[in-house]
């Protein structure tokens, strides 16, 4: 066997959770993009850069802030221990809540681009077509858009397996809980055991590679709106 | 009470609009002006894409929009074709035609199949957007909104996005929808020969106001606006071809008030036509002219005289029957046959153009 449990595990856990906050940034993002292209309120400049944010923190600097806000003391985390779910940080769920605002931009800006590059008339054209904003939403906009939602997703995804700050910061090293792949790669070359980490690594190499040439591959090709 | 009624009012930066209008509740009524006159702008109002604050629509006797009462546009029986066919690209063309039939309820007044037949799309239904030619996806989009059954047909600028050759291809099926259904249009345009051969009533817009509104003979026979549809002033008459000569290839058309000999165009007897006479083509004689080449002869009554764009010309409205006409002639010729109104002259028509 090429990897050893510990590495399976780690790989498990990395796409259990990156498949997890795909899902909900899926959720999360879709109305946040949808405003953000086609609101003219002015504070959507200050939303969007908010937004973008993860792109340029350092992520400890987010970790940290996100500790604070899940700690005891916290916000967040007074919130979590009134509801009676405990504390978030070093669990599997406060790695999906930071995992969310760290990916968040890969998900909304991808989607955002791709509502703005439809423009309103196909909205337009569904509304006299006797479809309310909903149903047209969901049988125009979705569909039109669709290669945006393949690459904010893809890019989410591949973005949380390659999570490392923010990982060791609320999220520590636990196995099975929140040691993720790049974390046990961490550790293999703290425990120099470089073996290990050259062949968790090529793995990561190659998946890395491997989605980045789907997208690029597959993506369809964008519709001329006739 | 029938008919269209509106009444908008938009303030925008650079550009405003304010208009009311009442508009007859059958047949075409071409919304004429330039480009930033205010029609597309209008017409998107009445659609409910754009938001009037001070605003009234009825449209034969239901409310669309009125103080505090707003339809959106999802919700107005209309059907609206947009200047680029803008068919949804993810849908094959019958998906596009089914995409608003699903949501439409109530009477079928036009069926899916009529609409379809009446396009002439049949042999489109499997394809997608993409493989179509500009004048299929614009017959697409026509039929798609005519499957709605609406109860009034908004078209902005159909043909604008198409060359001469496809404008010709579809200029036929807009006919046929004038002839064949009875579901009122309103057309916006800024083609003077698309305006000639379909509408029935006018609208002319400028900087946001409609400074005429009538039927589309009448407005154009008006001396005191210079609403002029292409090169020069002329009137636009229904007719039907009565008669065929073969032999001389030319066909002879009524309308009230005369008849008027024209090149054949190929069109069955009994056929409804629309001839243009403009005003330049029209000389005026005191006695019934003879020895001269000029086939179409009509009695008329002058009517209004004013005068036209040079000190040397005046421009006259006469009536043959009910018909209006317009004639060109200078201010020295007027004087000299002591033209005056009410006065009976021959007319002598050089040109008729015979549209549609």
């Amino acid at each position: 066997m090429l990897l050893n449990d510990g590495d399976l595990q780690a790989i498990w856990l990395t796409v259990r959770l990156a498949g997890i906050v795909t899902l909900i940034l899926l959720l999360l993002g879709t109305p946040m993009a949808w405003w953000l292209a086609r609101s003219k309120a002015w504070w959507k400049g200050p939303i969007g850069a908010v937004v973008a944010l993860p792109l340029v923190l350092p992520p400890s600097v987010l970790g940290f802030y996100l500790l604070l806000a899940m700690g005891p003391n916290g916000p967040v985390g007074q919130l979590t221990q009134a509801a009676g779910i405990g504390l978030l940080p070093f669990t599997f769920w406060g790695l999906v809540v930071g995992s969310v605002f760290y990916s968040l931009p890969f998900m909304v800006q991808p989607l955002q681009t791709a509502f703005e590059a439809m423009g309103e008339r196909p909205l337009e054209v569904a509304a006299t077509l006797r479809a309310s904003p909903l149903d047209a939403f969901f049988t125009v906009a979705v569909p039109l858009a669709l290669p945006g939602f393949l690459t904010a997703s893809i890019l989410t995804f591949a973005h949380t397996v390659g999570e490392f700050g923010v990982v060791l910061m609320i999220g520590g090293n636990l196995p099975g809980v929140t040691r993720v792949a790049s974390v046990q790669i961490y550790d293999h070359v703290e425990a120099m055991e470089y073996l290990d980490a050259h062949r968790l690594s090529a793995v990561m190499l190659i998946f890395s590679f491997l989605v980045l040439l789907a997208m690029y591959a597959w993506r369809p090709k964008p519709k001329q709106g006739a | 009470m029938s008919g269209i009624q509106a009444r908008f009012r938009l303030d925008w930066p650079g550009f405003s609009l304010d208009v009311e209008l009442d508009l007859p509740a059958r047949g075409v009524s071409a919304l004429f002006g330039h480009s930033g006159s205010g029609k597309t702008t209008l017409l998107r109002c009445i659609a409910g894409l754009e938001r009037a604050p001070q605003g009234r629509l009825t449209v034969n006797g239901e409310v669309w929009q009125d103080q505090g009462h707003w339809l959106p546009t999802h919700q107005r029986p209309l059907g609206y074709v947009f200047q680029e066919a803008s068919l949804f690209p993810h849908l094959t063309v019958i998906g596009n035609l089914r995409y608003g039939l699903r949501r439409t309820s109530g009477a079928q007044r036009v069926s899916l199949d009529q609409a379809i037949t009446l396009l002439g799309i049949g042999h489109l239904l499997e394809r997608k957007p993409d493989r179509l030619s500009g004048g299929e996806r614009q017959r697409v989009s026509m039929a798609r909104a005519l499957a709605l059954s609406p109860r009034l047909l908004l078209m902005d600028e159909p043909l604008a996005a198409l060359d001469v050759r496809r404008k010709q291809e579809i200029l036929p099926y807009l006919e046929r929808l004038h002839g064949e259904l009875d579901i009122p249009v309103l057309y916006v345009s800024h083609a003077p020969d698309e305006v000639a051969r379909l509408a029935d009533h006018i609208v002319v817009m400028e900087a946001g106001r409609a400074v005429a509104s009538g039927p589309l003979s009448d407005t154009l026979a008006r001396l005191d606006l210079p609403i002029q549809l292409g090169e020069d002033a002329g009137v636009v008459l229904d007719a039907v071809v009565a008669e065929r000569d073969g032999h001389w290839h030319l066909t002879r058309v009524e309308f009230p008030g005369g008849s008027l000999w024209v090149r054949d165009g190929g069109h069955a007897l009994g056929q409804p036509v629309r001839v243009r006479i403009l005003a330049r083509d029209v000389s005026i004689a005191l006695v019934p002219p003879s020895g001269t080449s000029i086939q179409n002869c009509l009695l008329a009554t002058v009517e209004q005289m004013t005068g036209d764009h040079h000190p040397a010309l005046s421009l006259l409205r006469l009536k043959a029957g009910p018909s209006p006409l317009l004639a060109r002639l200078t201010q020295r010729s007027a004087a000299r046959l002591a033209l005056a109104p009410g006065k009976a002259v021959w007319v002598q028509i050089k040109a008729v153009a015979l549209i549609g």
